[in-house]
C-alpha cells in the first residue's frame, strides 16, 4: 500500500512543527525518516498514523486519509510500534501481542479463536513462543523491542510505522531487529516507514531516505544521494566522513577535530 | 503450537472468591445481638429459595429480626462493598493509576454533597432522587480532581501522587461545603452526621430497591469494559493506534464508575479505602487484566465490607463502630503499603 504525503503542515499547540512536507513511499518499500532532534520526525509518523491533524496538505494511505478514517479501519491499515511503548507491568507477552488484534474485535466483544491463532503465529515468526507467558516487566531490551513489533504485526496492516526501532539496543540486537523488519517487509510486501537515528543503519536498510530539518524536507531519495558529508554537516552540525561501503551503500563515520598525534 | 488462552477470569479464582463471599454473608447473618439459632436461620433462608419448603422453627419475632433487620443490612453492605471496589478498579484503569479510589478522587465526597443537598431540600425519606443527585456530585468531584491534577502536572509535578493529592484537596473542599449544608439545616444534623461516617444502620428493603436499578446498570457497564481497559493500559496514543477511541471508553467507564460510587455513597455515606484495598489484593492474587480485576473486585469488595460491618457491630457491642472507621483502620496502613509498592513502577 502506497503512502503519500503532500504539502503537509502540522502545528502542535500553535507551534509550527512540519512545513510543506512531501514524501512518497511505494508499496513494499522501506522509507527511513532521518534528521536532527526536534526536526519533527515523530510528528510526521503520527500524522501518517492519523493521530495528528494536518493544518494543511494531505496524507494518504492506500488512497484514504487516515485522520478521517474510523479508528478501527485505520488501525487495520497502519500498525505502529512507538519509540517508548507503555508496557503494562504484569501483562504477558501473549496478551500484549493480542492487543494488536483490537481493530478486529467488536467494541464490547472478546477475541475469537482466529485472533488467538494470529497472535500465536506472529510469536512463532518472531521466535517469541518461549516467552509467551512471560510478564512484560521481565524482558530484556531486545526482547521488548521484538514484543512491540509482535503487537504491531498482529494488526496485520499493510503499512508498518516504527519510531526508532533500534534505540537502546546493542549492535547485535540492532541488526537482529533490522533484519527481522526487512524479512517481514519482503515476505509480506509491507510498506515500512521508520524514523532512525543511526544514519549508516538507515542507509543500509532503507530504499529511500527523507532528511527532515526544522520541519522541512531538506533532501530525499536513495541513501547514496541523501547521505553526503555536506548534508549531514549542514543539518546535524556534525563533521563526518561518508564513503561507500562494500555494497555501495554509504557509511557515515564521525571525524575527530584534532587527529591523533 | 496450539493457540494460547488469553488472560481470562478462570473458574477456580471465581469459585474461591464466591465461596469467600458466601461464607462472609452467612457469618454476618448468623452473628448479632439477637442471638438467633444458627440452624433456624439457615432453614429460614433456605425456605425463601424457590421450590424449597422447610420449617425453620424461628419465632415470628426472630424471623422479623432476620428478614427485616439483618438480611437487608448484610445485603446492603455487600452491595456497597462490591460497588466501591469495582468503581475503584475502574477508576484505576481509566487513570492508569493504582491509587485511584472513589474516596480519594473526590467522587465519594462529591456524591456526599449531592446526596446531602437532596436530603436537606426534600427532608422526608430519601427518594429515588438521592442516587441521581449523588451521581451528579460524584461526576463533578472526579472532574474537579482530574482537572486540578492535570493543571498541577503541567506545572511540573507528575503522575500518580498528583492526582491523589488533587483528589484529597477536592474532597476536603467538598466536605466543607457539606458541613455548611448541614449547619444550614441543623435539625437534620444528627441524621446526616451518622450518615457521613459511613454506616448501614438505615438499611432496609426500600433502600436496597432504590439503588438496585442504578447499581445494576453501572456494574454491567463496567464488567463489559474489561478488555477495553486492558487496551487503554498502553496509553491513549497507542490505544488510538490500535483502533480504540480512548476518550469514548474513558467517558463511559468514568460515568459508570461514578454511578456505582454514587449508589454506594447515597445509602452508606463515606466509606474509604475499599476501592484501593480490594482491587490491589485481587491483582496480586489473580492477575492484572481488568477482565479479572473487575469481576473479582466486585465479589471481593462485597465480602470485605460484609466482614468489616460484622467487625464494626461486634467488637464494641452493644455499641457500633462506624463502618468507615473500620475500613480506614484496615485501609490506611494498606494504602501506604500500596504506595510503597508502586513507587518503583510509576512516577510519583
Amino acid at each position: 500500500m502506497t503512502v503519500t504525503v503532500r504539502g503537509l503542515d502540522v502545528d502542535l499547540e500553535g507551534r509550527p512543527v512540519l512545513r510543506d512536507v512531501s514524501l512518497e513511499a511505494p508499496a513494499g518499500t522501506w522509507t527511513a525518516v532521518i534528521g536532527p532532534n526536534g526536526a519533527g520526525k515523530s510528528t510526521l509518523l503520527r500524522a501518517i498514523l492519523g493521530l495528528r491533524r494536518p493544518r494543511r496538505g494531505t496524507v494518504s494511505v492506500a488512497g484514504a486519509d487516515p485522520w478521517a478514517l474510523p479508528p478501527r479501519r485505520r488501525a487495520r491499515l497502519v500498525a505502529y510500534a512507538p519509540q517508548n511503548p507503555n508496557l503494562p507491568p504484569g501483562m504477558t507477552v501473549f496478551d500484549y501481542t493480542l492487543l494488536g488484534r483490537s481493530p478486529y474485535i467488536p467494541h464490547l466483544g472478546r477475541e475469537s479463536a482466529r485472533d488467538r491463532a494470529v497472535a500465536t503465529e506472529v510469536l512463532e515468526r518472531l521466535d517469541l513462543v518461549g516467552l509467551a507467558a512471560r510478564p512484560l516487566d521481565r524482558l530484556s531490551g531486545g526482547e521488548r523491542q521484538r514484543v512491540v513489533l509482535a503487537r504491531a504485526l498482529a494488526q496485520q496492516a499493510p503499512v508498518l510505522v516504527l519510531d526508532e526501532p533500534t534505540t537502546a539496543l546493542d549492535i547485535g540486537h540492532q541488526q537482529q531487529v533490522m533484519e527481522l523488519v526487512d524479512r517481514l517487509r519482503r515476505d509480506d510486501g509491507l510498506t515500512v516507514l521508520t524514523t532512525i537515528h543511526d544514519l549508516t543503519l538507515a542507509g543500509q536498510y532503507a530504499d529511500a531516505l527523507v532528511l527532515l530539518s526544522r520541519g522541512r524536507v531538506a533532501a530525499s531519495g536513495p541513501p547514496g544521494e541523501v547521505l553526503t558529508g555536506e548534508a549531514v554537516g549542514a543539518h546535524f552540525g556534525a563533521r563526518v566522513h561518508v564513503a561507500p561501503g562494500p555494497d555501495g551503500r554509504p557509511v557515515v563515520s564521525l571525524e575527530r577535530s584534532c587527529g591523533p598525534r | 503450537m496450539k493457540a494460547r488462552e488469553a488472560a481470562r477470569l478462570r473458574p477456580v479464582p471465581l469459585a474461591v472468591t464466591a465461596l469467600v463471599l458466601a461464607a462472609a454473608l452467612l457469618a454476618a447473618l448468623l452473628i448479632g445481638p439477637a442471638g438467633l439459632p444458627a440452624g433456624g436461620v439457615v432453614k429460614a433462608l433456605a425456605d425463601r429459595l424457590p421450590f424449597v419448603h422447610v420449617d425453620s422453627g424461628l419465632a415470628p419475632v426472630d424471623r422479623n429480626v432476620l428478614f427485616e433487620l439483618r438480611l437487608p443490612r448484610v445485603l446492603l453492605g455487600a452491595v456497597v462493598g462490591g460497588l466501591l471496589a469495582v468503581a475503584g478498579a475502574a477508576y484505576q484503569g481509566v487513570f492508569r493509576n493504582p491509587l485511584a479510589d472513589p474516596y480519594l478522587l473526590g467522587a465519594a465526597a462529591g456524591a456526599g454533597v449531592g446526596a446531602t443537598l437532596v436530603i436537606v431540600v426534600m427532608s422526608d425519606r430519601p427518594t429515588f432522587a438521592v442516587p441521581l443527585a449523588a451521581f451528579a456530585g460524584a461526576v463533578a468531584g472526579v472532574a474537579l480532581a482530574y482537572g486540578l491534577g492535570s493543571t498541577a502536572r503541567r506545572g511540573g509535578g507528575s503522575g500518580t501522587a498528583t492526582l491523589v493529592l488533587a483528589g484529597v484537596a477536592v474532597s476536603s473542599f467538598l466536605a466543607s461545603v457539606q458541613a455548611f449544608l448541614q449547619q444550614a439545616k441543623a435539625e437534620e444534623l444528627q441524621r446526616i452526621y451518622s450518615w457521613i461516617l459511613g454506616g448501614l444502620t438505615l438499611a432496609d428493603w426500600p433502600t436496597l430497591a432504590m439503588i438496585a436499578p442504578y447499581a445494576a446498570v453501572a456494574v454491567a457497564t463496567l464488567l463489559l469494559h474489561g478488555r477495553l481497559l486492558d487496551v487503554l493500559s498502553v496509553g491513549d496514543e497507542e490505544a488510538a493506534a490500535l483502533g480504540l477511541s480512548a476518550s469514548r471508553v474513558r467517558l463511559t467507564v468514568l460515568a459508570a464508575a461514578s454511578l456505582a460510587t454514587a449508589c454506594a455513597v447515597a445509602v452508606s455515606g463515606l466509606i474509604g479505602f475499599v476501592g484501593v484495598v480490594v482491587p490491589h489484593v485481587v491483582r496480586r492474587l489473580a492477575g492484572g487484566s481488568y477482565r479479572i480485576v473487575l469481576p473479582l473486585s466486585l465479589l471481593g469488595g462485597a465480602a470485605f465490607l460484609t466482614v468489616a460491618d460484622l467487625v464494626g457491630r461486634t467488637v464494641v457491642a452493644p455499641g457500633e463502630l462506624p463502618l468507615g472507621v473500620v475500613t480506614a483502620f484496615v485501609g490506611g496502613p494498606f494504602f501506604v503499603a500500596v504506595l510503597r509498592a508502586v513507587r518503583g513502577e510509576v512516577d510519583t
